[in-house]
C-alpha cells in the first residue's frame, strides 16, 4: 500500500525521511475517548462545587451559572451522555467478543484484561525506574493503560450506580437498606474525587506530559502514531506484528495538519481545564 | 430689632387687656402678641418664637402659657424662665422615666422624643413625633447615629430595623400594626435587655413578640425551646436568637433560608456538622435552590418536638409524610435515610463508617502508589532523554 506511506511534514522526526504511521485507535474508540473526557470534565466541573459546597470557588461558580439548580441539571445531563457512551462501549465489547468471537478481546496480548505479564512489567518497570534492571518491553496495552481503563470502568459502575441511586432515591430505596442511601453520597463523592485527582494528575502525566509523549500524546486524537513512536513505546507489539508479517495491515494515513492542530486545541483545552480543576480541588480543602 | 420695634405696641395692648381682664395666669394672646413672631430670639440666642397656629392646634393648645412657664406671671417678665416641668401634669410618664435608660432629663428632655414643645400632638395624630409611623424616625435621630451608638456601646439599630420585615411593613406599607421601637421596648420606662423587668429581657421576649404574634408564641411555648426557657434554661433560644431582634427577615425569603442553618448550628454543633456532610447541605449552600431542607423544614420552627413525641414531624411514624413534602414517592424504606448520619461514628453508623474508611483508603493508596510511580518514571525518563540527547551531540539536552 504505497499510497498510505505518505511523507508527513507536521510530525516528521527528520526532514526527508519517510515516516510511516500505524493505526492504534479506531474512529469509534477516539470518539469514545472524546465523549468520555468531555463529559468527565463537565461532571468534574459541576460535581466539585457540590463536593466542596462550602468553599469560596464553589459558591462563586454556583452563583455565576445559576445556582445549584443549573449545576445539578448539567451534572445529570453529562451523566446521561456518559451512561449512553458506556452502554455503547459495552455493546461493542459484547458484539466483538461474544457474538463475533473476535480473538484478543478477553485474553491474549491485545486484551485489556490484566495478565501475568502486567505484573512482571510493573515490577520490572519500577526496578528500571530506580536503576535495578532493563526497561520492560510493552505490548499493545501497558499495565498502567489497563489500570486507567479498569479504573474508569469500575468508576463508571460505582459512580454511576451511586449517582442514579441518589437521583431516583425513592425507587432505589425499595431494595436498598436505609444506610445505603447515606452511603451512596459518600461513595459517589469519594470515588468521583479519586477519579478527578487520578485523571488530572496521574493520567495526564503518564499518558501526555511524560518526556516520551510531552506535551501531548496525539494518538488518541488522530488514531495513528509514527513508526518510531510505535517501536519505542510498544516494542513487543511492533515486533510481534513484524514477525507475523501483519505490520503492513496496520499502516495508516499520516494525520492531516488540520487534524493535528484541531487535536492540539482540544487536547490542550482539556488538559488546561483539568489542571485548573485539580488546583481548585486541592485548594478547596483550605479555602 | 424686631423686639425693640414691637415693644411700644405690645405695651399698649397689654395695658388695655390688663384694664379689661382680671390678672390671672398669662393668656395666650398676651404672650403671642410678642412671641408669635417665630424668628424671635432671646438675649442668649434661643428661639423663643411660637407658631401660634400650630400651637393652637396642638394638644396643649388650650393651655395658657403660664400653666407651663410657671414663673412668668407679669409683664415684663424675667429674662430667665424656669424649665418647664411636664411631670406637673404627666406624673405617670415622669415616674416611668425614673430608672429607665433615658432617665437623665438633661440628656433626654421630653422634647427629645415628643418634639417641638409648642407642637405636641397626641400619638394617634400623624403629626406627632410618637405617632406609630413616626416612632422609628424619632428614635432613629439618636439610635441611627454611629457616633452615639459607639459612645454607648449599642448597635446602630435604626438601619437594621428599617430594612427588616417590621421596618418594611411600617415605612413602606404604612401598617400601624407593624412593630415599631416602642412596641417592644416600651416608651417611658425603657429598660436595658439585661434588666429582668424589661420586655426585651431574654425570658420576656416570647411574651413581648406574642403581644402581636400570639399564635406563634403559643406554638413556641409547646416546643422544646419554649419549655426549656420557661424552666429557666436560658441557653435555649427565644424568638430573637433565631430571628434577630432588629434585622428580622421574612423567614421564607431566599436570603434568610440561605443563611439560616448556622443559626441552629450555633447550639446544635454536632447536628449541624453531620447535616453539613449531607446532600441537603451541599446543594443548599450553593444558592438558587432554596427549597432544600433546612433544619426547620423537618423539625418545625416554633413547636419543635423531640422525635419521641408522636406529634413531632420527625417522629418515626410521621417521616414518610415529612420527607414526602419534598420527595415525591417517599416510602418506608426511603425514610430510613439518616439526615444526620455521622460517618465518623463507628458505633452509631457502622456501615457508613466502614464504607467511608474503605473509600478513603482506596483513594489514598491508589494516589500514593501512582504518585510515587509517576514521579520515579518522570525522573528516569528525563534522565534517559538527556543522556540520549547528550550522546547525539549535547544539543537540546
Amino acid at each position: 500500500m504505497p499510497d498510505l506511506e505518505r511523507v508527513s511534514d507536521g510530525n516528521g522526526e527528520a526532514a526527508g525521511t519517510k515516516t510511516r504511521f500505524f493505526m492504534r485507535f479506531t474512529r469509534e474508540q477516539r470518539y469514545l475517548h472524546a465523549v468520555l473526557f468531555t463529559t468527565f470534565l463537565g461532571l468534574a466541573a459541576t460535581g466539585l462545587p457540590m463536593r466542596f459546597s462550602q468553599s469560596i470557588f464553589a459558591r462563586k461558580f454556583a452563583s455565576a451559572v445559576g445556582g445549584f439548580g443549573a449545576i445539578i441539571f448539567f451534572h445529570k445531563l453529562f451523566a446521561l451522555v456518559l451512561t449512553i457512551a458506556f452502554l455503547i462501549h459495552l455493546k461493542e465489547i459484547f458484539t466483538r467478543g461474544v457474538l463475533h468471537r473476535e480473538k484478543g478481546i478477553f485474553w491474549g496480548s491485545t486484551s485489556m484484561v490484566a495478565n501475568w505479564k502486567d505484573v512482571k512489567d510493573l515490577v520490572g518497570h519500577l526496578r528500571w525506574m530506580v536503576g535495578l534492571g532493563p526497561k520492560p518491553q510493552f505490548e499493545r496495552y501497558a499495565y498502567w493503560e489497563k489500570f486507567d481503563y479498569w479504573a474508569v470502568f469500575w468508576g463508571m459502575l460505582v459512580i454511576g450506580f451511586s449517582g442514579y441511586a441518589m437521583w431516583f432515591a425513592p425507587f432505589f430505596a425499595r431494595f436498598l437498606p436505609g444506610w445505603a442511601l447515606n452511603a451512596v453520597l459518600v461513595v459517589h463523592s469519594e470515588e468521583g474525587l479519586l477519579a478527578i485527582l487520578f485523571i488530572f494528575s496521574i493520567h495526564f502525566v503518564n499518558t501526555h506530559l511524560r518526556p516520551d509523549s510531552f506535551p501531548m500524546d496525539m494518538v488518541v486524537f488522530t488514531g495513528v502514531e509514527s513508526e518510531e513512536e510505535f517501536k519505542h513505546k510498544r516494542t513487543q507489539e511492533y515486533e510481534r506484528l513484524a514477525k507475523a508479517g501483519k505490520l503492513e495491515a496496520r499502516v495508516g494515513t499520516a494525520p492531516a495538519q488540520w487534524q493535528v492542530n484541531f487535536s492540539k486545541v482540544v487536547g490542550f483545552t482539556a488538559i488546561a481545564i483539568g489542571l485548573t480543576l485539580l488546583v481548585l480541588t486541592l485548594t478547596a480543602y483550605f479555602i | 430689632m424686631k423686639i425693640v420695634f414691637s415693644i411700644p405696641l405690645t405695651l399698649a395692648a397689654v395695658a388695655l387687656l390688663f384694664l379689661a381682664t382680671p390678672r390671672v395666669a398669662q393668656a395666650q394672646a398676651d404672650c403671642l402678641s410678642c412671641h408669635a413672631d417665630t424668628t424671635m430670639q432671646d438675649s442668649a440666642g434661643h428661639n423663643v418664637g411660637v407658631d401660634a397656629h400650630k400651637f393652637g392646634a396642638s394638644i396643649h393648645g388650650v393651655l395658657k402659657c403660664g400653666e407651663c412657664h410657671t414663673n412668668i406671671k407679669d409683664y415684663p417678665h424675667p429674662d430667665q424662665v424656669t424649665p418647664v416641668k411636664c411631670d406637673t401634669c404627666h406624673a405617670d410618664e415622669a415616674a416611668g422615666l425614673v430608672g429607665s435608660v433615658h432617665a437623665s432629663r438633661a440628656e433626654h428632655p421630653c422634647t427629645s422624643c415628643h418634639g417641638d414643645a409648642h407642637a405636641i400632638f397626641p400619638k394617634s395624630d400623624p403629626q406627632s413625633a410618637v405617632y406609630p409611623l413616626n416612632v422609628p424616625r424619632t428614635c432613629g435621630a439618636c439610635h441611627g447615629n454611629d457616633a452615639m451608638a459607639k459612645k454607648h456601646g449599642l448597635p446602630n439599630v435604626y438601619p437594621m430595623y428599617i430594612d427588616s420585615i417590621h421596618g418594611f411593613a411600617l415605612s413602606k406599607e404604612g401598617l400601624l400594626v407593624a412593630a415599631n421601637c416602642q412596641s417592644c421596648h416600651g416608651s417611658h420606662h425603657i429598660l436595658s435587655h439585661t434588666d429582668p423587668a424589661s420586655p426585651t429581657y431574654k425570658v420576656n421576649v416570647p411574651q413581648t413578640c406574642g403581644s402581636c404574634h400570639a399564635g406563634i408564641t403559643a406554638d413556641y411555648e409547646q416546643g422544646v425551646h419554649g419549655k426549656a426557657v420557661a424552666a429557666g434554661k436560658l441557653d435555649a433560644p427565644v424568638c430573637s436568637d433565631c430571628h434577630t431582634s432588629h434585622s428580622i427577615e421574612q423567614p421564607t425569603a431566599a436570603a434568610f433560608r440561605m443563611q439560616s442553618t448556622p443559626i441552629c448550628g450555633n447550639c446544635h454543633k454536632e447536628k449541624f456538622s453531620t447535616y453539613r456532610d449531607t446532600f441537603h447541605s451541599q446543594l443548599g449552600s450553593l444558592g438558587g435552590y432554596v427549597e432544600t431542607a433546612r433544619c426547620w423544614d423537618c423539625h418545625g420552627a416554633h413547636e419543635i418536638l423531640p422525635a419521641s413525641d408522636p406529634r413531632s414531624p420527625v417522629a418515626p411514624q410521621n417521616l414518610v409524610k415529612t420527607c414526602g413534602r419534598c420527595h415525591a414517592g417517599a416510602n418506608a424504606s426511603f425514610v430510613k435515610y439518616q439526615p444526620h448520619a455521622n460517618a465518623r461514628n463507628r458505633k452509631l453508623n457502622p456501615a457508613l463508617y466502614y464504607i467511608t474508611l474503605f473509600m478513603n483508603l482506596l483513594l489514598v493508596s491508589v494516589l500514593t502508589f501512582f504518585l510515587i510511580h509517576t514521579l520515579l518514571w518522570l525522573i528516569r525518563s528525563r534522565y534517559d532523554q538527556v543522556k540520549a540527547k547528550a550522546a547525539k551531540g549535547g544539543k537540546d539536552a
